[in-house]
């Protein structure tokens, strides 16, 4: 069957990309990203302290 | 600090913007230059996302638009640095499967970008059809054929490599590649 073929073939392309996505996933959060956002929340702290 | 700002959400979208952007871009310095961008340009407007409507796809928004722009900026650039990372994945060890994956990497890599970033938001992101369509300002129909596409060609890229080790047998092929192999010295 031309059509479960196919399916077969579908499920097998999700599954791949699941697995090339989650081995980024899992490698939570680099820390650049985190030095970032805390680089960022200072710098927004820093003017609000300033518009006071 | 008492009030909770959307900003504080970003954090949590992070790895999922990675995983795309890897996939898109297939090259992880590239992508997380533009995870840093999109990021940067989401704390400093975050006054235009509508709170109670979906921040993923709004990042998602914000980060293919960053690559799209970048692509058309540096076009040259890219196209040499995806070389690049075809050489370091095919250097990757053969084992636990790891060589069924590079293949299909590889294959991922084959398709045309907008079907890539298609098959991308809806067979692994999991945006709907409508989310993905309007992050990409096309029509809902463009975003199904554009994933039919890629998932058809990517079986045929598949399946022709199971079969590569047949063809390899093959004495007119066996002589064609020797003689591009000669011809590349």
């Amino acid at each position: 069957m031309k059509s479960a073929k196919n399916e077969d073939r579908e499920s097998v392309i999700d599954e791949n990309l699941k697995k090339v996505f989650n081995e980024t996933l899992e490698e939570g959060i680099p820390d650049r990203f985190k030095d970032l956002l805390s680089k960022l929340k200072q710098q927004e702290s820093q003017r609000g302290s300033e518009n006071d | 600090m008492t009030d909770k700002s959307p900003r504080d959400e970003l954090v949590e979208h992070l790895p999922a913007m990675r995983a795309f952007a890897i996939s898109l871009t297939r090259n992880g310095s590239l992508a997380d230059d533009m995870v840093q961008d999109t990021l940067v340009k989401a704390w400093t407007n975050i006054e235009k996302f509508e709170p109670g409507t979906n921040m993923r796809a709004w990042l998602f928004t914000i980060l293919r638009n960053t690559y799209y722009s970048s692509r058309r900026k540096s076009k040259r650039e890219v196209a040499d640095v995806d070389g690049v990372f075809t050489e370091s994945l095919a250097e990757k060890p053969a084992h636990d499967g790891h060589m069924q994956m590079n293949d299909f990497r590889k294959a991922l890599g084959k398709l045309k970008v907008e079907q890539r970033e298609a098959l991308l938001l809806i067979g692994a992101s999991g945006f709907s059809y409508e989310e993905a369509a309007q992050m990409c300002g096309v029509a809902v129909g463009t975003i199904k054929s554009r994933v039919n596409r890629a998932r058809a060609q990517l079986a045929e890229l598949m399946e022709h490599g199971e079969n590569e080790s047949l063809e390899m047998t093959d004495d007119a092929t066996m002589s064609v590649i020797s003689a591009s192999k000669v011809a590349s010295f």
